[in-house]
């Protein structure tokens, strides 16, 4: 059953959310990196939590063009929907 | 200077490991005497920290052939193999490690590093899917990228995860191909090799295993996981290198598939670097000589391993999973690894400082190797002094009294 953009997003967000110490509301235009202040091997651990829930694999190099919530929770989408 | 404006982050992190004194990433030595001894800063320490796993460094036959070799054959190839001409050495090389590891063929790069981009990158073309585990080395990640492949991350060491993970791609066209490590580097921990193999067999993939840290070390003749865990013929391709077991420098690719020789004119690291000197070819085939006529190295390096790593144990400290020659101590956060180093240097023992984010799970770790020539008195010296500075620290509870170490004075080290 293919989920939407919002449901998608909202979720990205809870599963970061848990990730970091609690600070400035995460909202799509959160930039993982810079705003959040997580380092590469933290962005890693987050995109494989993410992976597991949505029973999706993100390549590589699709995260190397992610820079902010909203840039991944449209990447997860399409992978999800390509495995539908 | 804005083009390095890039690095601030890089720039403020090496100025607070420098605040106090050495800087734990920049360590110079004066001298280094022996596969065990070197001196920093006019002072004697232990190396505990070299991934030299057999102490061949200072081996006279590999001196020795090193030597008669630069005589005979000058100091360099001045070029790569295509251009000016494989040497009788490479040759030779590389037909002793084909038959070392009972494969049809091996090829020789000029760096371990070189030889997992040469070999990954040319292997996987861009239909192709890598999966690769999460703490692979650099060396792994950079080849992948430069494959052009679609790069997958499987949990470390998770052979399910790996299978789940080709399972989504169904019916997508490419190869799919499998990369994990003999020991991994920053842990010590082995690879479930069995379970990845299966995975491979049921999945209809190739796999490629790096010994880097395990060849010599794992596997009753010296070759690595793949002999360890009794799945060699499952393995498409074995990557190692020549700077730690063999103690000089060079890495390496053995197949048993027929197209393996194509990657000669296919694998740009291959093809666009001096190749090897032909000393070092001889030291190295040396040191394959002795790890084939003597495999009581690798029984003493895993004996080394398991002493070091079960008196860290029972002095309290948080170690990696496994009792191998590769053993990380875990330390509460970097700021204490950092002064843990410093402490222990000025003891007279010297390992490897490693922090997030070269360290899986972002851990900050003392990384420690020991090698088939450290003395049980060397390693019990190494222990204490490593308990010591713990418990100054507050990360161990203080050794009894009556335990205290005995003098230390003839090993260069401080007594307590």
């Amino acid at each position: 059953m293919a989920q939407k953009l919002d449901d998608i997003a909202e979720q990205v967000i809870g599963v970061l959310a848990g990730m970091i110490q609690a600070g400035a509301p995460i909202t799509e235009a959160t930039r993982i990196a810079r705003d959040l202040g997580l380092d590469s091997v933290a962005i890693m651990d987050f995109v494989m939590e993410l992976e597991e829930r949505f029973d999706i694999s993100i390549p590589l190099d699709q995260i190397a063009d992610v820079e902010t919530v909203g840039d991944l929770s449209i990447a997860v989408e399409a992978l999800v929907r390509d495995a539908a | 200077m804005p083009i390095f404006s890039k690095f601030e982050d890089i720039r403020l992190t090496l100025a607070a490991l420098s605040h106090s004194g050495q800087n734990p990433l920049n360590v110079h030595f004066d001298e280094i005497r022996s596969p065990v001894e070197g001196l920093v800063n006019g002072k004697p320490v232990l190396l505990f920290g070299t991934s030299n796993y057999l102490g061949m460094t200072f081996d006279a036959d590999c001196i020795e052939a090193g030597v008669q070799m630069l005589r005979q054959a000058g100091t360099g190839t001045t070029g790569s193999r295509i251009a000016n001409g494989t040497y009788a050495g490479h040759a030779s090389l590389e037909t002793q490690l084909a038959k070392f590891y009972g494969k049809r063929s091996a090829m020789v790069f000029s760096t371990g590093y070189q030889a997992n981009l040469g070999l990954i990158s040319a292997l996987a073309g861009r239909e192709d899917h890598l999966f690769i585990d999460a703490d692979s080395h650099a060396s792994i990640y950079d080849a992948s990228r430069l494959s052009g492949a679609e790069i997958i991350r499987f949990r470390h060491n998770d052979a399910g995860d790996l299978a789940r993970r080709i399972g989504r791609l169904k019916n997508k066209p490419g190869c799919r191909i499998i990369v994990t490590e003999g020991i991994y580097s920053m842990l010590g921990d082995t690879a479930p090799l069995r379970e990845i193999a299966a995975v491979k067999r049921a999945t209809g993939s190739y796999l490629i295993v790096d010994e880097a840290h395990s060849m010599g070390v794992l596997g009753a003749h010296g070759r690595g996981l793949c002999e360890a865990a009794g799945v060699e013929e499952d393995i498409d391709f074995v990557v190692g290198t020549f700077s730690k077991s063999l103690g000089a420098v060079g890495g390496f690719a053995v197949s048993d598939l027929p197209g393996f020789d194509l990657l000669r004119v296919a694998a740009r690291p291959y093809m666009f670097t001096a190749s090897l000197p032909p000393s070092i070819v001889a030291s190295v085939s040396a040191a394959l000589n002795r790890i084939q006529n003597d495999p009581s190295l690798g029984a003493r390096v895993r004996a080394n391993g398991q002493r070091f790593y079960q008196g860290l144990a029972r002095a309290g400290f948080a170690l990696g999973p496994q009792p191998n020659p590769v053993v990380a101590v875990k330390m509460p956060d970097r700021d204490t690894a950092v002064t843990f180093w410093k402490l222990l240097l000025e003891e007279g023992v010297y390992l490897n400082l490693a922090i997030p984010p070269a360290t899986p799970s972002s851990l900050a770790l003392l990384r420690a190797s020991v090698n088939a020539v450290h003395t049980d008195e060397q390693i019990d010296c190494a222990i204490a002094a490593i308990r010591r500075v713990g418990a100054r620290l507050g990360i161990i509870a203080p050794k009894p009294a009556k335990q205290a170490a005995k003098s230390l004075e003839k090993l260069a080290l401080p007594a307590e």
